[in-house]
């Protein structure tokens, strides 16, 4: 019987979820528990209306599997459009707070459901699909451990449910970009430990000797994230039918936990994983070979050593003790270097295809991630630097800093990894259009050169306002006068990230299209064609 | 054979990339980190600091729960302007037991780790209900249904104990009279004497205006009514508190 044992335990777990919603201890983990209910409820019945009692067929072990990679392409665009129409959401409240809907759709409350649609939801999926995509091309190997891979795709995508809808519930642990509680976290750390098997298997059973650049980022990627979100999480429940924990730590180790947690899950999700997803996706798409494969190793490791002492940067000033504060900021700026050593690596590997960025859509896109990833790997470092913290801490400054990145950077190559990957996971020619793609390019880097400018301008103002004397030695500003001076720069940030929002809406319809095997008839795109020259 | 060669060996071989790549990243956080659970200097001594009331701790769980976090820092940095605006900066002792800390990391709206007794009890209501109705320039949204959300808690013992077990010195006694701690501090006419023995300085009475119920109104506005007023500064030791 086909999916028989998971039929079985789905419709086990979505009994224990009701029992729980009948017998939790507090109204938003009974509330929870109905979700999680209708959820695993549901796709029992899904998997029941599609059982059959034939003989499986005998899978062919040598070819790629490929079916989870093309649900998590799907999910990837999917939960891109809605994590950034979230966002778009929350940046028109902070300037017309009218649009918060009390209690479930307030600023507080769903802004961890952008931050974690975007990061975790859209980011997460494209390291999902795109590392189960480069480890088995490049290890030549089918997917390790039979169906693992589907239980990898559906377990991330049920921890994304579980997660947003708790986020509106009111469910959160407050710590930035790990807010799920114990039991979305623990059911987290299951998922990733068997990705751990996947990717890890997968490797070992490679038929190729050499392990490739791009799955040495991708496996200090998992391993890390494992780490972090383990100690970051680690918290006392007060009832286990209860939706509250308590932290493990307190007070000043607590914060520092938190950001050593939270820059790396800059460091190592949208970093890490994002380089891997470069180290493959650039050299084939502009068909020449990586740059250095030295500088690749010392950038590898330099990166993984020394992002990992950079959180204190996010403490600076605070009552963390001096020294913790001083350390993170050295080696924050010592970041800069392997940073850019990826980013040579990257923009290097055009070497004699630099023509492609005029001609090739898709190269130009990944280019301009690399781009972005530079720029802001030279602000990071900048502004960890406490005299320039001081002003920027607390302030717009940073959002536009952490959106140059995740728009530019890690927004940016995904698009070039979805773009590259679709056509060849459903035997496509090409994309339905190219020219679609182009649009996508602009409004892309257009919106997120609006978002980051609005933002330096504001986060700036509002530090200087903050700390401005008048000759008498009084406090220029209120509090509130400072915010009444943002409104024109969010109403502007709204706009920016409308527009990236837009070049997100034509990728879907692009992708949409080319899956369902339409090719848009359009001009080729100048210069995709050597043009003749006529003979003198 | 040089080191560059040597490298091969690790590329070869995923176990090896595994475990040294996983022993590289622990470096950091082992130096940074676990320093500060033992070195002394690290919290400063201070007098005044207590566990949370049930009370507040609940209002403490609301504040969480909506993210004010996300939008309000509480730590105050040692520079002329933060001082003067929001008060001494911020001690590590003063979030002690924290589980989690909130001292947030953006100003949409000020600071508050010493907004208690800024203002009146009925300010904050008001402020919570229509923020633009006190200050026209505010972007806050309306958290207007926690008054009309009454606590039902069966039994809030089991926090304090989940407190305990990570650390913070609830007493027996404390455990034991959590339930009645909860309703009493919002009570302006129950019999509070053993409360404030238990949790000195505590804010006591009705806060949300209507008396006849404890709401999540009540718990929120005791807790920000209680931030950064336990430390005396008047008699804080400046000098032995420099880290």
């Amino acid at each position: 019987m086909r999916f028989g044992t998971e039929i079985v335990l789905l419709g086990l777990f979505a009994f224990a979820a009701l029992v729980a919603a009948g017998f939790g201890a507090d109204e938003p983990f009974r509330q929870h528990m109905w979700v999680l209910f209708f959820v695993l409820a549901g796709f029992t019945a899904i998997l029941l209306r599609n059982t059959d009692f034939k003989p499986v067929a005998a899978i062919d072990p040598s070819a790629y599997m490929d079916g989870p990679i093309r649900y998590g392409a799907i999910a990837t665009v999917f939960w891109g459009v809605v994590g950034m129409l979230v966002g778009v959401i929350i940046a028109l409240q902070l300037a017309y707070p009218d649009l918060d809907i009390q209690p479930w759709f307030n600023f507080g409350r769903l802004r961890p459901l952008h931050t974690s649609g975007v990061v975790f939801a859209f980011g997460g999926n494209a390291l999902l699909c795109t590392s189960m995509y480069v480890v088995q091309r490049t290890c030549r190997a089918r997917l390790f451990g039979g169906n693992l891979g589907w239980f990898v795709f559906w377990g991330y995508q049920l921890f994304i449910v579980m997660a947003a809808t708790g986020y509106l519930l009111g469910i959160t642990e407050s710590r930035e970009y790990a807010e799920p509680e114990w039991y979305v976290d623990l059911w987290l750390t299951i998922v990733w430990v068997a990705y751990l098997i996947l990717f890890l298997g997968t490797i070992l059973k490679r038929k190729e000797p050499h392990i490739y650049v791009a799955n040495w980022f991708y496996l200090s990627f998992i391993v890390t994230i494992a780490m972090l979100h383990v100690v970051n999480n680690l918290s006392m429940p007060a009832s286990f039918l209860g939706s509250k924990s308590y932290s493990a730590f307190s007070g000043v180790q607590d914060a520092l936990t938190q950001w050593w947690y939270g820059h790396n899950a800059v460091g190592f999700f949208l970093t890490a994983g994002f380089l891997g997803m470069m180290y493959y996706f650039v050299p084939k798409q502009v068909n020449r070979p990586v740059y250095s494969y030295r500088l690749s190793i010392i950038h590898f490791w330099a990166l993984i050593f020394l992002y990992i002492w950079a959180g204190p940067h996010h403490l600076h000033y605070t009552a963390l003790p001096d020294w913790a504060q001083t350390l993170g900021m050295v080696f924050s700026v010592m970041l800069w270097m392997p940073s850019w050593g990826g980013m040579i690596n990257g923009l290097m590997t055009l070497s004699g295809a630099w023509d492609k960025i005029r001609t090739d859509p898709i190269v130009r896109m990944m280019v301009a991630a690399i781009a972005f990833y530079g720029m802001s790997t030279f602000e990071g470092p900048m502004m960890s630097i406490k005299a320039v913290n001081s002003l920027s801490h607390y302030t717009d400054w940073t959002v536009g800093h952490v959106h140059s990145g995740a728009l530019g950077w890690v927004g940016l190559i995904s698009f070039g990894a979805i773009y590259y990957m679709v056509p060849k996971l459903w035997n496509r020619q090409r994309l339905y259009s190219l020219r679609l793609v182009t649009w996508h390019f602009w409004l892309a880097t257009l919106g997120i050169v609006v978002y980051a400018a609005v933002m330096w301008v504001s986060g700036i103002m509002q530090g200087l306002m903050w700390r401005e004397y008048d000759e008498q030695g009084f406090l220029v500003y209120s509090f509130a006068e400072t915010v009444a001076a943002m409104h024109p720069y969010y109403v502007m940030r709204a706009a920016g990230g409308a527009m990236y929002l837009a070049g997100a809406l034509i990728m879907a319809w692009n992708v949409t299209m080319t899956i369902l095997g339409y090719q848009r008839e359009e001009q080729p795109l100048p210069g995709s064609k050597p043009a003749f020259q006529p003979a003198e | 054979m040089g080191l560059m060669d040597k490298h091969a060996l690790i590329e070869r071989n995923a176990t090896l990339l595994l475990v040294g790549s996983l022993l590289v990243v622990t470096v950091g956080g082992i130096v940074e980190i676990a320093p500060l659970f033992y070195l002394d200097n690290t919290i400063e001594k201070v007098d005044g600091m207590r566990p949370y009331s049930p009370l507040e701790l609940v209002g403490r769980n609301i504040y969480v729960r909506e993210g004010c976090y996300l939008c309000h820092s509480q730590m105050i940095r040692p520079f002329r302007d933060e001082v003067e605006r929001y008060g001494h900066y911020s001690l590590a002792a003063e979030s002690m037991y924290d589980h989690p800390f909130q001292w947030g990391s953006k100003r949409t709206g000020p600071d508050l780790a010493r907004v208690g007794d800024r203002y009146s009890n009925a300010w904050h209501v008001q402020h919570l209900d229509d923020p633009r109705s006190v200050v026209p320039e505010s972007i806050m949204p309306s958290y207007a249904f926690l008054k009309d959300t009454p606590i039902e808690i069966k039994d809030f013992s089991t926090h304090l104990i989940a407190n305990r077990r990570v650390g913070v010195p609830y007493s027996d006694d404390m455990i034991a009279n959590a339930n009645a701690d909860l309703m009493a501090q919002a009570d302006p006419n129950a019999d509070t004497s053993a409360l404030e023995a238990r949790y000195p300085k505590a804010k006591v009475g009705d806060f949300d205006g209507n008396p006849q119920q404890v709401t999540e109104m009540d718990a929120l506005v005791a807790y920000l009514q209680m931030l950064g007023t336990l430390v005396d500064f008047k008699t804080y030791d400046e000098a032995a508190g420099y880290r």
